[in-house]
């Protein structure tokens, strides 16, 4: 087979890369040999080489445990290939078998003295409702429901357990329905038959899930059914080796996982850049004209109507939409804005470039004028050979590749992983919108003499404040993503956010801004503890949105000023480089701070509070809030 | 050239177990290889379905008690196969 040829040449060619030391070209190649072959018999020689590269390449790394009741160990190298080809370089601790219960209650088991990240159990409703599950036909209707409220009761337990010891992120299986209830189609006649009560109690735990933060529900049953209830298990398999999942799917088990895996870790997909002709819509624009094209809700442009559908769902959930087109940019906008079948119009895109410059190009640009990292690109386009070039020039991009049949396109995109979110912020839904004052902005601040005389225009209002139930979400969302102006990089969950905000010591605050132009909504986040004598800076970042319109200075100098207030004679800070951070690099010494020392790692400042002080730029209006966070978020209780 | 069936079982049984190719020869088999143990027979299994398109019994998964008599099981599945 010449993809069983290509396959060898393409290892010799990683571990030929290995052995000079080019190791980021060797992970490029192993990524790829991973994308052409996914599998069980591929991911051990790829885990190998990965172990030899680990510390050489820059990844995210995350720990994750699983707990489980049925055989997971041959998923284990797929999740850690798939997580690998998103950057990710993910170690897993496998619980013992059926032991979850003991794992979680003991807050001295295997499961703590590995200090997940993320935590996934992983238990089928065989062994968590086994009454349920094997004997429901036995039961009376009332001992159904108390079997029902039981498995609920134990759900609350164990979570309630699990947050008392831990902060890692919880996914939860839910539990999965019957092939055929014992009672056949009579079950479907009643709420409270067997299959009622397991939608009862998913509900239920839904409900439970989400009074904590952190706490996931992965809708085991819905992976399931879209893969095939008739095909997904093996029942052979299961009562010999306890692996109750058909070979073919094991692979779809681990795609399931990194859905989760992907948005904790940050590794998301801020932008998505699409391509027009044949993606966007069926043939091309400049020989097929507006009568040609085809894109509708009949065949075959429904397939395309149905891609420009499932842009817009990303686009509500705040990933930015962009164009990158090969076009005469008259025909192009005439399609894009005045062909009756189009879902998405102009204004859906926060960037556009239809030109003949080559794409990877164009992406570049793209990222820049949108403000954010190359690597939080994602890209879909019909034509391999774009999808190759940008690959080439630009590994750090996702591409998406499309099947041969545009009705599978939608499909293609709604499957990557890089767009899932767990929680949606208030700015998430807004972004376009922000996107489009943004543009406006850039246009304004090209008419101004001076710097100064821009930001007096811009009227900008900034609002400091705690960390509130309201801001959680969005806080602990920004020291995820944020790279650029970030001066330690420190990321945190909501949890941990919680926790910090809790302590006396601890100051959480958050900035919002709005303009002229728009609201930006909650840009930047300051986290500072006092220790002694000091106050010394943890985290300070700002949404690239705001870079460089002097709002870091505004929060700076409350951070400053409330330090001082209480008590404190210096505000200290790091700043640790990374690879993104050059915008923040300057930040400290550009306020009055001295350095103090450096070491690998980064350099510690220094700003005499009794001397220096750091003053709010006049153009800012600043107003402070101080609306604290509720109890009821902090670790132990529910929402209700 | 397509590698044979056995070349291409000693390939996979390489990649899972961790042990160059060559030291693996048709009498290996769990007494031989410290690696080969209940989870990698397992994934040894699954290996093989994937990559052959075949599905084993839990009576053929006890068969496979050296790499020549996985290969022998290989090309019997494959041959009742219609190609």
């Amino acid at each position: 087979m010449s993809s069983e040829h290509s396959s060898s040449n393409l290892r010799a060619e990683v571990d030929r890369l290995i052995t000079e030391g080019a190791f980021d070209f060797a992970a490029q190649r192993l990524a790829e040999l991973w994308r052409r072959d996914p599998g069980l018999a591929g991911a051990p020689s790829i885990i190998s080489r990965l172990d030899q590269l680990g510390e050489k390449l820059p990844l995210t790394k995350i720990k994750v445990a699983i707990l489980r009741s049925f055989t997971v160990e041959p998923i284990v190298p797929l999740v850690r290939c798939e997580a690998f080809s998103y950057g990710i370089d993910l170690a897993v601790h496998v619980g013992d078998f059926n032991a979850y219960v003991q794992e979680i209650l003991d807050a001295s088991s295997s499961l703590y003295r590995f200090a997940p990240d993320v935590v996934v159990l992983a238990v089928r409703t065989a062994e968590v409702a086994p009454d349920l599950w094997h004997k429901f036909a036995d039961l009376a209707p009332g001992a159904a429901q108390q079997a029902a409220a039981r498995v609920v009761h134990s759900y609350e337990q164990w979570i309630a357990a699990f947050r008392e010891r831990s902060q890692a992120a919880l996914i939860i299986h839910s539990l999965e329905q019957l092939r055929i209830p014992s009672f056949g189609v009579m079950d479907g006649q009643s709420e409270s038959g067997q299959c009622g009560l397991l939608r009862q109690i998913n509900r239920e735990l839904r409900r439970i899930a989400a009074g904590y933060l952190g706490v996931y529900v992965l809708d085991y049953d819905a992976l399931v059914a879209r893969h095939g209830r008739e095909h997904w298990h093996d029942e052979r398999r299961w009562l010999t080796t306890r692996l109750p999942i058909a070979t073919d799917h094991l692979l779809h088990m681990s795609r399931e996982w990194m859905r989760f895996a992907l948005p904790l870790s940050g590794r998301v997909a801020k932008a998505l850049v699409v391509d027009l002709d044949n993606t966007l819509w069926g043939g091309v624009i400049g020989e097929d004209g507006m009568t040609g094209i085809r894109v509708g809700p009949e065949y075959p442009g429904a397939g395309y109507q149905a891609l420009q559908r499932t842009l817009l769902d990303l686009s509500r959930k705040g990933i930015l939409l962009a164009v990158c087109s090969k076009n005469n940019v008259a025909d192009a906008m005439e399609a894009l804005d005045k062909h009756p079948g189009m879902l998405v119009r102009s204004k859906d895109f926060a960037a556009i470039r239809i030109n003949w410059t080559d794409k990877s190009q164009n992406l570049r640009e793209i990222a820049q004028e949108l403000n954010i990292g190359v690597d939080s690109l994602a890209f879909v386009d019909d034509n391999r050979f774009e999808r190759e070039q940008v690959r080439a020039a630009l590994p750090e991009v996702t591409v998406i590749d499309l099947p041969e049949n545009p009705l599978d396109y939608a499909a293609a995109v709604r499957d990557c992983p890089v767009f899932e979110r767990l929680i949606l912020s208030a700015e998430d839904q807004q972004r376009t919108a922000m996107y489009a004052g943004q543009k406006a902005r850039a246009g304004a601040e090209q008419s101004f003499q001076s710097k100064e005389d821009f930001f007096r225009y811009l009227e900008q209002e900034a609002e400091i404040a705690p960390v509130s139930d309201l801001t959680l979400a969005r806080v602990a969302q920004l020291t995820q993503k944020t790279n650029q102006f970030n001066v330690t990089t420190r990321r945190y969950t909501e949890q941990q956010i919680a926790e910090m905000a809790a302590r006396p010591e601890w100051h959480v605050l958050s900035i919002k801004v709005r303009d002229r132009f728009g609201d930006h909504g909650l840009v930047g986040v300051a986290i500072a503890h006092d220790q002694g004598e000091q106050c010394e800076v943890d985290t300070f970042l700002m949404s690239c949105r705001v870079i460089g319109r002097t709002v870091e200075t505004a929060l700076l100098s409350h951070l400053a000023e409330t330090a001082a207030a209480r008590g404190r004679k210096q505000l200290i800070g790091w700043f640790l480089p990374t690879k993104k951070n050059a915008p923040a690099r300057d930040f400290y010494a550009e306020h009055g701070f001295q350095r103090q020392e450096s070491n690998g790692d980064g350099s510690r400042w220094s700003l005499d509070l009794g001397r220096a002080q750091v003053r709010c730029p006049e153009w800012i209006k600043l107003e402070l809030s101080d609306h604290e966070l509720n109890d009821r978020k902090l670790t132990k209780g529910g929402r209700n | 050239m397509t590698p044979s069936i056995f070349e291409q079982v000693r390939g996979i049984a390489s990649d899972i177990l961790g042990v160059q190719s060559d030291k693996i020869t048709a009498e290996s088999s769990p007494e031989t290889m410290e690696n080969w143990d209940s989870i990698q027979h397992l994934n040894l299994v699954l290996a093989i379905e994937e990559k052959f398109g075949v599905q084993l019994a839990p009576e053929e998964m006890e068969q496979m008690k050296n790499v020549g008599l996985v290969a022998a099981l290989v090309e019997k599945k494959l041959s009742s196969v219609s190609r």
